[in-house]
């Protein structure tokens, strides 16, 4: 059970010689208090914010570019600005129900960071007018959810959050809400329907947009845990600050976990939109390459809905039109390393198995084919599968996903890539999220598939009745 | 025995404020009744069916959506191992058949003494720190046979009781909206108008 990332606290996190923008407090044990958010520039972004007006703040974060965290990578200045006018009240769900394989990030800003997270709410809900604050955090984060409650009880009783916060008008409740475990409830619908009690099942859009009909069908804004705990940087600093970091399209920074077999798996705040894969898997100031002097054999690059990435994709950069174009996405900010030890297969079923079982059940096309992808899967990997199963894959598939599915380019294999995003007969993303891994692995490495269909176990006979001697 | 307490009654109806709408605040009162009684009874979807002004039928269709909820008795502690891909790249797999062996029950089932409760789980947010698994949602990481083995000898010696609180508590502290400072959750039917620090300009005006 050794941690040994250099703060115990934050485990996974490693520091580098790269600009801060939501981690500058991982470093302290104590970041999570408000002794030390005050010691460290906080509540300055709010204080800064109130001495604008709401449409001034509106439009900084707009001109921020700042790109949503939660997987779509929509900009939340925009995003905010489709709330109708004259409509209220308004609502801000804040998406903290992280559970996209591979991510590991808005957990540790609750964790050890939360101050920051609740002054981004608070700037969040000044600029688009709403009182009503609800933080979704997901059930299975229990230390997550304390750090947040005395967060936000220390907040209550310091006058940030409430009524008349800082002695002006802005007046705002920040409701602490637990999930119960169920990975879709991560999709924005799915999260309000959670929220108002119910199954957590994704609503259609057309018209259950959130910012015009979303919570009790009020027009709300749902953003991500990380989207927000920029917010106190970019009041503070300014615009120009923040799009001074990254890239014009990716401006800023971004939390990215490395996980699986590299030599120093972590949770890096890396620049945005120039920070290449390659600098994440192999950079010295990053997960150091691949474990055991091992080959690189493929990645996951943005969360286990996304389509995998070969060593031919290393040096595309964490710029969501590049990563498009090179077939895949950069989600929520998880990529996945498979060594040359790994079976691919095997490695496919874990994620195919993943959002069989995570299908809310609404849509026959994710429900059915989900469960139908995994046993597929789960026959050839345990060598029972057919050449004839191949086949059914590719057509389930095509009825979740129809048309060309997206993939990364092989040189080894000749192929080109099929640029993101897919088609899809799903209301949301499970479905697809089913079959985008299997999808990857079963083009990109067909030979070991294949292989796995003709080099069956030998058939069993299984006797129905004892003979007779 | 299974509705709630009068103490948490109190707690639910502090909950249930918070909320514009109270069936909103069923998922917490869910929590709240598996933390008084170990898992989700009956008798306590009853209860807060009245609470909030649903039927017993609308909360347990919600409460059996959501893996979290157990509508049976649960050991003490409930070990979720992780098998998503991360974990299963660093030997998930082998982690759950150890501890299969040592706790001497399959993922799904409890301890003969009642002690724990042993599951496979899905995707836990800690990926860098693969294997993990959790205790009543409290992490370990890198699990080792070995570390495993300690765990549950520790477990079962009483050594993490100030760390980790029996199945069904979730947070050992609670958020509490002080009275005073308190805005208040109003139905939105109830809400025309904007925030006073929104200026209503004239074509935002209803």
């Amino acid at each position: 059970m050794s941690i040994v990332s250099p703060y115990p606290w934050a485990p996974g996190f490693y520091p580098g010689d790269r600009p801060e923008i939501v981690t500058s407090r991982f470093r302290y044990e104590d970041g999570h208090t408000l002794e030390r958010y005050h010691a460290t520039g906080g509540y300055e972004g709010l204080r800064a914010a109130l001495a604008k007006s709401p449409s001034e703040v509106a439009d900084e974060v707009k001109n921020s570019t700042l790109l949503g965290r939660g997987g779509a990578g929509f900009p939340a200045g925009t995003k905010w600005g489709f709330t109708p006018a004259g409509v209220w009240p308004r609502y801000l769900v804040v998406n903290g129900d992280e559970s996209e394989p591979g991510t590991y990030k808005d957990r540790l800003l609750m964790e050890c960071d939360p101050h920051q997270l609740i002054e981004g709410c608070l700037i969040a809900s000044y600029a688009a007018g709403l009182s009503q604050c609800f933080l979704y955090i997901r059930g299975e984060m229990a230390l997550a959810h304390e750090r947040m409650a005395t967060a936000l009880n220390e907040a209550y009783a310091a006058g940030y959050i409430g009524r008349n916060i800082l002695d002006t008008d802005l007046s705002v409740d920040i409701v602490l809400h637990w999930g119960a475990g169920a990975y879709v409830v991560g999709e924005e619908t799915a999260l309000i329907e959670s929220l108002e009690g119910e199954r957590g099942m994704p609503r259609l859009k057309p018209p259950y947009f959130p910012a015009a009909i979303g919570l009790y069908g009020q027009p709300t804004i749902v953003n991500n845990v990380e989207t927000l705990s920029n917010l106190p940087f970019i009041a503070r600093e300014g615009s120009v600050a923040y799009t001074s970091i990254g890239t014009a399209t990716s401006p800023g920074t971004r939390m990215i976990a490395v996980s699986g077999h590299v030599v120093r798996p972590g949770v890096y705040e890396i620049v945005n939109g120039s920070t290449t894969f390659r600098d994440l898997i192999y950079g010295d100031d990053f997960a150091q390459g691949i474990r055991d002097g091992n080959e690189l054999k493929a990645f996951v690059p943005g969360g286990g809905s996304a389509p995998w990435f070969l060593p031919d994709q290393l040096d595309v950069p964490f710029e969501g039109r590049e990563a498009s174009a090179a077939g895949s996405m950069l989600g929520s900010g998880a990529v996945m390393v498979m060594d040359s030890t790994t079976d691919i297969p095997a490695a496919a079923l874990t994620l195919v198995r993943f959002y069989a079982h995570e299908s809310c059940g609404k849509c026959v096309p994710c429900r059915e084919g989900g469960t139908w992808l995994a046993r597929l899967v789960e026959r050839i990997v345990a060598g029972r599968g057919t050449d004839a199963d191949l086949r059914t894959i590719l057509e389930v598939g095509e009825s979740i996903c129809p048309g060309e599915m997206p993939h990364a380019a092989s040189a080894r294999l000749g192929l080109d890539a099929v640029p993101f995003p897919y088609k899809m007969t799903t209301i949301c993303f499970v479905g697809p999220s089913a079959y985008a891994p299997i999808h990857s692995a079963l083009t990109l490495f067909p030979e070991e598939f294949e292989a796995r269909v003709t080099a069956r176990a030998e058939r069993r006979t299984i006797p129905v009745a004892v003979e007779v001697a | 025995m299974s509705r709630l307490s009068d103490h948490n009654v109190v707690l639910a109806q502090e909950i249930i404020a918070r909320y514009p709408k109270p069936k909103s605040a069923l998922i917490p009162l869910l929590h709240l009744s598996q933390e008084q009684n170990g898992f989700i009874t009956e008798d306590a979807m009853r209860h807060i069916a009245e609470l909030i002004g649903v039927t017993p039928a609308e909360v347990y269709g919600t409460a059996s959506f959501y893996e979290m909820f157990r509508f049976e008795p649960t050991g003490r502690y409930l070990i979720n191992v992780c098998g998503t891909m991360s974990c299963a790249l660093l030997g998930a797999d082998a982690l759950m058949h150890h501890a299969e062996e040592k706790l001497g029950v399959k993922a799904g089932d409890t301890t003969a003494d009642g002690l724990i409760t042993l599951q496979h789980a899905e995707c836990q947010a800690a990926c860098t720190e693969a294997p993990t698994l959790q205790v009543n949602y409290r992490y370990r990481y890198r699990v080792t046979p070995e570390s495993f083995d300690e765990l549950v000898d520790d477990l079962r010696a009483g050594k993490l009781e100030a760390e980790i609180p029996p199945h069904g508590t979730l947070g050992r502290n609670r958020q509490r909206i002080p009275a005073d400072r308190a805005v208040g959750a109003r139905h939105p039917d109830d809400v025309d108008e904007a925030p006073a620090w929104i200026e209503v300009s004239s074509e935002d005006a209803p």
